[in-house]
């Protein structure tokens, strides 16, 4: 499950954000932030993206990078979510 | 207002000296479409193509002085030109024509190169002294008409366009790849580098002199500030008298902006510069005032309910142009043929709609507000700064950083943004105060992720490279004596102005359609007086522009003199998709195209693209990426590929 979660997540976040598979140097831990693919103006989008992808509900107040700024956190938030909301999976 | 172009030596190259003059003029001819003249002595070439504003009967260019010795091509206004005249005059200089013009002739006389000093205006002009061999390229203090120039074997050539240089036989574009470095950085070359290699822009109040053996490039005028640490030039007097005094300096700078022999009309964006020179313009010419508006179907653009009513409040005719999406794609290959630069906004284009518009009107001169946001802190960029520094020097409040949140309130996208995630993108590089361009550091790093799409081949040759340090090294040495929001009006004012703001959304979509824009706020008297009000007067705790708000308060209705800030901005990629897309998208954007031009990666753009076209884009990063790519690509098929038809040559008056 979590596999399969992480594949879909680092495709969404390649397509969307990175756009290019030849760069290397994104690791599952770094800061999309920090990388400079995610910007000021680009979280929303991201969550908009993963919410349609996992069919789920980002509430607001999980709206922080604790939970979005890496992959692997993505990964870790997304499959939480499923765990709490099976019917939504 | 016109265009300049000519040569200094002898041109390697069989082509005749007369045709390749004709050449270069002819490619800017859309500069000056009124009459052109040449001057040829075998040594210098001058050429000129006239937009007649000023002295329209006896104003011929290239002009000569009184023993036809030495000889001037002009561009632009010298707006201090009747009291210049009249001091010559009582010194004894006997005048031919009634034109600014013949100004320069005489003070060059005087002052040699010296006489940059006593000119109040915005100008580009060539200068043939005969007597010393010797050619001067000049150009205005704040960077309003462009001057470029090239050198190839040993012959100096000018132009106001770099088309014109272009057409020097032999030459042929190439894209310098630092300067699309900095425009994926800054929005701009840093001067004096342009988007073509081996081609140069004068900087802003510089001169070049040119001798038989050798070339320099000096500076006669800098920006400004007081010394921080004590404060002496700063001016000491109290709010009330800092304003009365801007409010006179600004009226006569207005007043001077108006000597024209022909109608005059003002740009109103809806905020509070344009306004205040539009009411400043009335009063001093009560005759019926025009303005002119650009307007938006997206609410997040428009600006046309504040635009009527200050053009209600001034009993003004009032002219708006519509600017649709579909327009923008349609009109932006030619955006690119005069911006001559890869950008990263479309905002150029609609301001190349009002200028068809106003030329159409039948004028030829425009009064607009640009430049306040500069001089006088109105900028949202000049707020984060400020929030941050007071972060910074506490990084463990929790009530600091809230004020994050009055910050660009006009981004749809940064509204509902948590505070953890405003916390995480202001928060990069906090520590960093001591950093010269500290207050333009989040904009560089994420003007800079758009260089994600830059190929392999394009990275490799920008290897150790880094455009922040060079502008790092670029600034000048009282630069970290001066307060931070110095600091930062310095690079917006002497960078972003002339780089972009002046040029891709000043001149060059103007004299597109041979329309002049003057810009009262820009007068270096004002300038140099708003260096010297106290910082805390222009961003009074968040209030940006506070002492212009305070000095204007009787002039502009209510609503206007307290409206926030909203910036002059424009759709971006989503004029180039949605039901009818530009005929040219798909070729340009093609695999293959991307490939020969070899500046960004086929696949990360075709993503981007395919992101596009299934939703709008949302983020900045995304949108600046796709139009950098795309006015790339653009630059590329107009001047490298020439797929545009050749400049024919113009038949021009021969005056010499």
């Amino acid at each position: 499950m979590t596999a399969e979660i992480q594949t879909q997540v680092r495709s969404l976040v390649e397509d969307n954000f990175l756009f290019r598979e030849d760069r290397n140097s994104l690791t599952d831990t770094e800061s999309l932030i920090d990388a400079g693919l995610i910007d000021s103006t680009g979280i929303l989008e991201l969550v908009a993206l993963l919410e349609e992808r996992f069919n789920i509900e980002v509430a607001d107040a999980d709206l922080v990078p604790g939970n979005f700024d890496s992959i692997d956190r993505i990964v870790a938030y997304v499959a939480r979510v499923l765990a709490t909301a099976p019917s939504a999976g | 207002m016109c265009g300049i172009a000519g040569f200094y030596g002898t041109p390697d190259t069989p082509v005749p000296r007369a045709l390749i003059l004709r050449r270069m003029i002819g490619a800017i001819a859309h500069r000056g479409p009124d009459a052109q003249g040449v001057f040829d002595d075998e040594r210098a070439a001058l050429g000129h193509v006239r937009l007649s504003i000023i002295d329209r009967a006896t104003g011929a260019q290239p002009m000569p002085n009184g023993d036809r010795t030495i000889w001037v091509t002009f561009n632009g206004e010298i707006f201090n030109y009747v009291e210049l005249r009249r001091d010559l005059v009582s010194r004894g200089h006997s005048f031919r024509t009634a034109s600014d013009t013949e100004v320069i002739l005489h003070l060059y006389e005087e002052l040699g190169p010296d006489c940059m000093n006593a000119f109040n205006g915005d100008f580009a002009f060539a200068l043939w002294d005969s007597r010393q061999n010797l050619l001067m390229l000049a150009r205005d203090r704040m960077g309003v008409r462009p001057l470029f120039h090239t050198v190839r074997n040993g012959c100096l050539f000018f132009a106001s366009e770099v088309k014109a240089l272009l057409q020097v036989p032999g030459s042929s574009a190439e894209l310098d790849p630092l300067a699309l470095d900095q425009i994926f950085t800054f929005w701009f070359p840093l001067a004096p580098r342009t988007a073509f290699k081996n081609v140069f822009e004068l900087p802003p109040a510089h001169v070049l002199i040119a001798r038989p053996d050798r070339i320099a490039v000096r500076r006669y005028w800098r920006l400004e500030y007081p010394d921080a640490r004590d404060g002496g030039a700063l001016n000491k007097q109290g709010e009330e008298a800092i304003g009365d005094e801007l409010a006179d300096l600004l009226l006569d700078a207005t007043r001077i902006r108006l000597r024209s022999d022909v109608p005059v009309g003002a740009y109103l964006s809806g905020g509070l510069d344009s306004s205040i020179i539009a009411a400043m313009t009335n009063k001093i010419a009560p005759a019926q005032l025009q303005t002119f508006s650009v307007t938006f179907g997206s609410a997040e653009f428009d600006e046309s309910c504040y635009q009527q009513e200050m053009a209600r409040a001034l009993a003004a005719t009032h002219v708006s142009v519509a600017c649709g999406d579909a327009e923008i794609g349609r009109s932006f290959p030619t955006v690119i043929r005069h911006g001559e630069q890869p950008i990263l906004r479309t905002a150029p284009a609609p301001l190349l709609a009002l200028s068809d518009v106003v030329h159409r009107s039948g004028f030829k001169v425009v009064m607009t507000g640009e430049g306040a946001d500069e001089i006088f802190a109105g900028y949202d960029i000049f707020k984060e700064a400020k929030i941050r520094r007071f972060w910074a020097r506490q990084p463990q409040s929790r009530f600091r950083p809230r004020l994050l949140q009055l910050l660009y309130p006009y981004l749809p996208a940064l509204r509902g943004q948590s505070q953890k995630y405003l916390e995480a993108f202001f928060g990069m590089g906090l520590a960093e105060t001591s950093d010269p361009v500290y207050s333009h550091l989040p904009r560089f790093r994420s003007t800079a992720g758009a260089k994600i799409f830059f190929s392999d081949a394009l990275l490799e040759s920008l290897r150790g490279y880094d455009a922040v340090a060079e502008l790092r090294e670029s600034l000048p040495a009282e630069f970290e004596h001066w307060h931070p929001l110095s600091q930062a009006q310095y690079l917006e004012t002497a960078h972003l102005l002339p780089g972009y703001i002046l040029s891709s959304q000043g001149d060059r979509v103007a004299m597109a359609h041979a329309v002049e824009c003057r810009f009262p706020f820009l007068d270096h008297r004002v300038v140099e007086f708003a260096a010297r009000i106290p910082p805390e007067l222009k961003l009074r705790g968040l209030r940006e522009k506070h002492i212009l708000r305070e000095s204007a308060r009787d002039l502009l209705p209510r609503e206007i003199s307290n409206r926030t800030k909203q910036p002059y901005r424009s759709p971006d990629s989503v004029s180039f998709l949605g039901s009818s897309p530009p005929d040219y998208l798909d070729g340009c954007l093609s695999a293959p195209e991307l490939a020969a031009n070899g500046c960004f990666n086929p696949h990360a753009v075709g993503k981007l693209v395919r992101k596009c076209e299934s939703q709008p884009l949302a983020g900045s990063r995304d949108n600046m990426a796709f139009v950098g790519v795309l006015s790339t690509q653009l630059w590329h098929r107009e001047f490298v590929r020439g797929e545009t038809s050749p400049a024919p040559p113009v038949s021009p008056a021969l005056v010499a």
